[in-house]
């Protein structure tokens, strides 16, 4: 029997193999679905839901789906985008995401969604929550007022045997994003720079090193989020 | 009936703040108050941050010399990751920083005269307010106008590709620069299309320096006797005693031109420079301690510099800097409306420096950070377009800032432009009947010819409201009139 899977998204014919997900697939096919707490090579965490899509009229996460042979999945229609500009919204209010100042800026995957989906200013009203700093990593600087839990660092950066440096500590709108002191003592400054470069936004930095990249060569000042997958 | 006038806001300033006038039964001036009336906070704001984020955060707090911040950031930064103090950046590292400060200076002093100033000279203290601006200006003598613009779209280029943005950019970063200069970015200044090239801007800045000679032959009474009065300067210098806008040692002189700070290194300007706090203002007074706080007051800017370097190091601005110099016969020049004249004359040395920096080749090579042992303190200092500026930081063990002082162009201008204002207060307003717009504009222009940063976040350009208010004796309001 072949692995072998069809489907369509948004009337395209795709092909996948069996096994992988919505998000993977159509990225093979040249259909961008947006994510950011999907990292390619990591298990998905479906935490985020920007990715969701429409499939035989229910609401999906694409990220955690699996493909299915004849699903029809929808992906380009108004209805999701503006769901999907919502969440990216809330993540904004939510945190205190200040961009003009911001090491990520050019280069965050939320900023760029942001931009993606022309958000002007977010229908929610601003948290201003009060969020503290570790600095007290040696080679990391963790600022929560970005975190946006997405746990890619929690699933993406662990040490030689596994263990994991980061994870979510607390609970509800508690929850945030901690390093065991004495793994995180330890990491070096590939591991730093791994987990800067897994983080979607600016909340995890390396130390000493910011603003190497100048305005106009970061990921996102040429081409918005997506052109590399939809070309366009 | 003693009266209490106040201008509020000061127009064709960057910010906000306004003036105060009393006046005695006898409608003398009994007391006059430029008040800032903004509160920023920058220097609580900027604590637990990462330091290496300084250069971009506190810039912010401009929108006209983001560029001066960012580098004095910078700068002080340089102290606290090894890298030196101002001299020890690879050679890349240092002229770019040098040409992204020129473009700087060059765009803001073109703004501050061509958009802010040439309206008083070219309709008159008394001029019709409603054309008595830019948009008068570019209606009535659209040469100059069209040059102000791209003069100043000029430095600004100069500061995108050095920068990366022309406001706020992130190219300065603690033991150098992120960014070479390209040998098409180079050549789009020096060979780019009528007018945007360098040599053109050269000649522009020659032809407002003359401009302002011919202004001032035919006005001299006026230039003159604006407001004058005795003050100390103080600026950095080269160690050998040259104009640098960028990095040097902090020199002082009195009213008579004898140094009273005598080429120290700035890294130690607690030492010499305290800040006083005064109830009616959120702009401290910062003095010279030797002196104290009651004559310790100093001005720095354009007239400051020109009165503490021994001379400019290109040879066009040096040419009329001799000229200037003469004019006071060597001695210290305390006409604030001179300022103008000094200003020029800095536009002058900035486009000459910029030629200087895009024909180095050191702006395209590629070894552009320096680092050494890390410190948990630095001072940076640079002479921005108002004046010098002062950063001064410290961190913690995890990198982050614990303390930052800022003393910004404008605040060492506090005292000096509280005179300035009095000055011209008491020579327009005593003994005059009847109060006028004209004379309100001519406290304006006192203050105006420091290029002051109010607020040094806003710009606000064109017809502001200016408020006037008359308050009786008793502080009852008389009567209020509005433009």
């Amino acid at each position: 029997m072949s692995d072998k899977i069809t489907f369509t998204i948004d009337g395209k014919e795709c092909t996948g193999k069996k096994g992988q997900t919505i998000v993977e697939a159509a990225k093979e096919n040249g259909v961008y679905i947006p994510v950011l707490c999907h990292y390619d090579g990591l298990k998905p965490a479906g935490a985020c839901r920007i990715c969701t899509v429409r499939v035989g009229g229910r609401n999906m996460a694409a990220c955690t789906t699996p493909i299915a042979n004849d699903i029809v999945v929808q992906n380009n229609i108004p209805e999701l985008e503006d769901m999907r500009k919502a969440i990216v919204e809330m993540l904004f209010v939510e945190g205190n995401h200040m961009c003009p100042t911001c090491e990520k800026s050019g280069n965050c995957e939320l900023q760029a969604l942001g931009y993606r989906y022309l958000m002007m200013a977010p229908r929610f009203p601003y948290l201003w929550p009060t969020k503290q700093v570790d600095a007290s990593i040696p080679k990391l600087y963790i600022d929560r007022n970005r975190c946006i839990l997405c746990l890619r660092c929690h699933r993406g950066v662990t040490t030689k045997d596994g263990k994991h440096i980061f994870g979510p500590v607390k609970r509800g709108d508690r929850t945030m994003i901690t390093a065991d002191p004495e793994l995180a003592a330890g990491m070096t400054d590939k591991q730093a720079q791994q987990a800067m470069d897994i983080c979607p936004v600016g909340a995890l930095l390396k130390k000493e090193v910011g603003f190497v990249v100048p305005v106009g060569k970061r990921k996102y000042d040429q081409k918005p989020i997506g052109s590399e997958i939809q070309g366009n | 009936m003693a009266k209490k006038i106040t201008i509020e806001p000061v127009t064709r300033v960057e910010g906000h703040g306004k003036v105060t006038i009393h006046l005695d039964d006898s409608g003398n001036v009994s007391q006059s108050r430029l008040h800032i009336v903004e509160f920023r906070g920058f220097e609580r704001f900027v604590q637990g941050r990462p330091y290496w984020e300084a250069p971009v955060l506190v810039q912010r707090l401009c929108g006209i010399c983001p560029v001066s911040h960012h580098l004095a950031a910078a700068k002080a930064l340089d102290v606290i990751v090894g890298a030196g103090t101002g001299d020890g950046l690879t050679p890349t590292g240092d002229k770019m920083r040098r040409l992204m400060h020129h473009g700087q200076m060059f765009q803001s002093h073109a703004l501050h005269f061509f958009h802010l100033v040439s309206p008083d000279l070219l309709f008159g203290a008394d001029g019709d307010p409603a054309i008595r601006n830019v948009i008068g200006v570019a209606l009535q003598h659209k040469d100059l106008a069209v040059q102000g613009v791209m003069m100043r779209k000029f430095g600004q280029e100069i500061i995108l590709a050095t920068a990366g943005k022309k406001i706020h950019g992130t190219g300065a970063i603690p033991g150098g620069i992120n960014k070479n200069l390209s040998v098409q970015e180079r050549d789009s200044f020096l060979k780019g299309a009528d007018p945007m090239n360098i040599d053109k801007m050269i000649d522009w800045a020659q032809g407002a320096v003359d401009f302002f000679k011919s202004y001032h032959a035919k006005n001299a009474d006026m230039i003159d006797n604006f407001a004058v009065f005795p003050s100390s300067h103080l600026s950095l210098v080269r160690k050998d005693g040259a104009l640098d806008l960028y990095h040097g040692v902090l020199r002082a002189v009195d009213a008579d031109g004898k140094k009273i700070l005598n080429d120290v290194d700035y890294q130690d300007y607690l030492k010499y420079i305290g800040e006083e706090v005064r109830s009616w203002s959120y702009m401290k007074f910062p003095y010279l301690k030797s002196i104290g706080k009651k004559d310790g007051w100093y001005t720095v800017g354009p007239l400051a510099r020109l009165n503490t370097a021994d001379f400019i190091p290109t040879p066009l601005a040096q040419k009329e800097f001799e000229v200037y110099k003469a004019y006071t016969k060597g001695k210290p020049n305390h006409m604030s409306m001179h300022m103008h004249w000094a200003r020029l004359i800095e536009l002058l040395h900035s486009a000459e420096v910029i030629k200087e920096l895009l024909n180095d080749p050191d702006l395209q090579k590629n070894d552009l950070v320096k680092k050494g042992k890390k410190r948990n303190e630095g001072v940076g200092l640079i002479e921005a377009p108002r004046g010098t500026l002062f950063h001064h930081y410290r961190i913690n063990d995890d990198d982050q800032i614990v303390m930052a002082n800022l003393i910004v162009s404008t605040t060492n201008n506090n005292e000096p432009m509280n005179r300035a204002v009095d000055f011209v207060a008491k020579k327009v307003f005593t003994g005059k009947p009847e109060i006028t717009e004209g004379m309100m504009n001519r406290v304006e222009m006192a203050i105006r010819a420091y290029d002051p940063c109010l607020s040094c976040a806003t710009h606000a350009l064109g017809k502001m409201p200016l408020e006037v208010s008359l308050y009786g004796a008793k502080d009852e309001l008389l009567d209020c009139k509005r433009k």
